[in-house]
C-alpha cells in the first residue's frame, strides 16, 4: 500500500489539529453543540452498566494493546527479510515472498484468521505427535491463531513497504560503502538496513493505525479483547448504542494517542525528505 | 473426515449436495456489495472533497469529523454502529410518514455500510488528487465564464483521475476484502456462507482455501483492469522512473 493510500485510510500525524486552531467562532459554537449533545447522549441513554464492567474493559483493552504491538513488532520483524528477498534475492527467494505478499493481501484477514483458527485448529488435533508436544496446552488456546493471522497479514503489508524502501536507498550511498571497503553484511547492517527503515517509518505509523483497526476480528476467534467485552455487554444488557459509541470512543482515544505517540517520535527523528 | 491425502472434492460441487453453488452466490453477494459499496463511495467522496476544498468553514469542520472518526475506528466496529443506526433511523423516518417499518435487504443494508466506510477513504484520495491538478487550469476555465458545474466535469474531474486512480484502485480493493466483515452482522456473503459450509462437513481447510481463492482471483483480475485503466489515464504524461 503507497503512503498515501495508508493516510487516506488511517489516521496520521499530519491530520493532527493544532491547539490554537480551536479557537475560532464557528468552532466554539460548534463545540458547544457537540458538549449538548454528549451531556444528551450522558443523561438520556443507559450508562448503569458501565461500573459493573469497568475492570473488564480494562483487561479488555490491555489484551488488543498487547495484541497490537506483539503483531506489530514480529511482523516487523518477518517484514524485513520479506522486502529484502523482494529486492535481492535469488528467484527461490524471491518468488514465495512476492507469492506471500499479493495472497495475504488479496485475501480479507477475517478469511485468513477463520482459515488458521478453524482450519488448522481442527487439523492439528488429528496428529498424536502434535497433541503431545509441549505446543498443545497453547495451540489448544485462541490467541495464538490470533497473534498468528494479525502478524502474517502485518507482515505482508508492511513487506511490501520495505520492498519499496530497501529498493529506494540511493545507490550512491551503498556504493560509497562498498568504496569504504566494508563487506556485504556490514554494508547491510551500518548503511542499507538503518536507510531502508528510517524511509519506512513515516508508513510505518499508518501501518500501525489499520493494525489496531484490524484487532477486534479477534473477538470473532473467542479471544477476550475489548470488542469481546462490549459484545458481551450488549449480550447481557439488550443495548444497542450505548456499548458501541464507547466501543468507538476508546478506539478513537486509541487512535489519538498512538498518533501522538508516534508524532514525538518522529519529531525525534527527522524523517520526512529523508 | 478430511483426511490429510484425499481431499473430498465432490464438497465443491455446484449442485445441491456439493456447496459450489452456495459459495458462488456468497461471491456474487460479495461483488455486489463491493460495487455498490464503492459506487457510493465515490459519489460520497467526489462531494466531500469539494465541501472539504471549497464549503465554508462549518462543512469543512463536519467533513473533517466524518473522515477523522471513520478512519479511526475500526471498521467492524462502524458496521455495527451503521448497520443498526442505519435501519433504526430508516424505520423511524418511515414511521413518520405513518408507514410501517420495513425490512432492509441485508444487500441494501450492507451497500449503504461499505459506502458511507469507503466515503470518507474516498474524501481523502479524490481531496489530494483535486489539489494535485495545476490550480491554473481551474482559474482557466473559470476565466473562460464556465460554471461551477462545467468547471467540475469538463476540467476538474478529467485532470484529476490520473492523480486519483491508485489511491481509488487500493480503495476498491479495500472494499471488496471489506465485505468480509458484514458476516460478523450475519450478511451471507462470502466469507460467512463459507463458514457454514465449513461448519457443516467439517471441510474447513478445503471451504477456506476455496473461497480465499475466489477472493485472490477477484483481485487479480481487478488489478488487470485497474492497470489498463492506469495506462489509459496516464497517457501524455512523462513515463516516471
Amino acid at each position: 500500500m503507497t503512503d498515501q493510500t495508508t493516510h487516506a485510510v488511517a489516521y496520521t500525524p499530519e491530520d493532527l489539529p493544532t491547539a490554537r486552531s480551536f479557537f475560532q467562532p464557528h468552532r466554539i459554537v460548534m463545540m458547544l453543540v457537540f458538549a449538548a449533545f454528549v451531556v444528551c447522549v450522558a443523561v438520556f441513554m443507559r450508562w448503569d452498566w458501565l461500573p459493573r464492567y469497568l475492570p473488564r474493559l480494562g483487561w479488555g483493552i490491555l489484551v488488543s494493546l498487547v495484541m497490537l504491538f506483539s503483531t506489530a513488532i514480529l511482523g516487523f520483524l518477518l517484514a524485513v527479510p520479506i522486502g529484502l528477498a523482494q529486492v535481492t534475492g535469488p528467484w527461490f527467494f524471491k518468488l514465495p515472498a512476492k507469492v506471500f505478499c499479493t495472497v495475504i493481501r488479496g485475501t480479507p484477514l477475517l478469511l485468513q484468521l477463520w482459515l488458521l483458527y478453524y482450519g488448522l485448529g481442527s487439523l492439528f488435533p488429528q496428529f498424536p505427535a502434535i497433541r503431545q508436544s509441549f505446543l498443545w496446552p497453547y495451540l489448544r488456546e485462541a490467541w495464538p491463531y490470533g497473534v498468528a493471522a494479525l502478524t502474517i497479514s502485518f507482515a505482508a503489508y508492511e513487506g511490501e513497504v520495505m520492498r519499496g524502501a530497501f529498493a529506494g536507498v540511493p545507490a550512491g550511498e551503498l556504493e560509497a560503502a562498498k568504496a569504504y571497503g566494508m563487506s556485504r553484511w556490514t554494508m547491510f547492517r551500518r548503511i542499507w538496513l538503518p536507510r531502508a527503515i528510517h524511509r519506512a517509518l513515516p508508513t510505518l505509523n499508518g501501518e500501525t493505525v489499520l493494525q489496531l483497526k484490524s484487532t477486534p476480528l479477534v473477538a470473532t476467534i473467542t479471544v477476550v479483547d475489548v470488542y469481546a467485552v462490549i459484545s458481551k455487554v450488549r449480550q447481557e444488557t439488550f443495548l444497542t448504542y450505548e456499548p458501541l459509541l464507547l466501543l468507538a470512543l476508546i478506539y478513537m482515544c486509541l487512535t489519538g494517542i498512538l498518533v501522538v505517540a508516534f508524532r514525538t517520535f518522529e519529531n525525534r527523528i527527522p524523517t520526512r525528505g529523508a | 473426515m478430511a483426511s490429510d491425502s484425499i481431499v473430498n472434492w465432490s464438497l465443491l460441487a455446484l449442485s445441491a449436495p456439493g456447496w459450489g453453488g452456495v459459495l458462488l452466490q456468497g461471491f456474487v453477494n460479495s461483488i455486489q456489495i463491493a460495487i455498490g459499496g464503492f459506487a457510493l463511495g465515490l459519489t460520497l467522496g467526489v462531494g466531500g472533497a469539494f465541501g472539504k476544498l471549497y464549503g465554508g468553514p462549518i462543512l469543512r469542520d463536519l467533513l473533517e469529523c466524518y473522515t477523522t472518526v471513520v478512519r479511526a475506528v475500526p471498521e467492524l466496529v462502524l458496521i455495527l454502529l451503521l448497520y443498526y443506526a442505519g435501519t433504526d433511523l430508516l424505520n423511524q423516518l418511515l414511521a413518520l410518514f405513518s408507514i410501517g417499518p420495513v425490512d432492509i435487504s441485508g444487500l441494501m443494508a450492507g451497500i449503504f455500510v461499505i459506502g458511507v466506510v469507503q466515503g470518507a477513504y474516498s474524501t481523502e484520495v479524490l481531496r489530494g488528487a483535486i489539489k494535485a491538478v495545476p490550480a491554473g487550469q481551474i482559474e482557466a476555465a473559470r476565466a473562460y465564464g464556465m460554471s461551477p458545474l462545467k468547471v467540475l466535469r469538463r476540467i476538474t474531474l478529467p485532470a484529476m483521475l490520473p492523480y486519483a486512480i491508485p489511491g481509488l484502485s487500493n480503495l476498491w480493493l479495500i472494499a471488496t476484502k471489506d465485505t468480509a466483515l458484514l458476516a460478523v452482522v450475519g450478511f451471507s456473503e462470502l466469507t460467512l456462507v463459507t463458514r457454514q459450509a465449513a461448519g457443516t462437513t467439517k471441510a474447513y481447510l478445503l471451504f477456506f482455501l476455496a473461497a480465499g481463492a475466489l477472493y485472490l482471483a477477484l483481485t487479480l483480475v481487478s488489478n488487470v483492469f485497474i492497470g489498463m485503466l492506469e495506462r489509459h489515464a496516464r497517457r501524455g504524461f512523462a513515463e516516471q522512473r
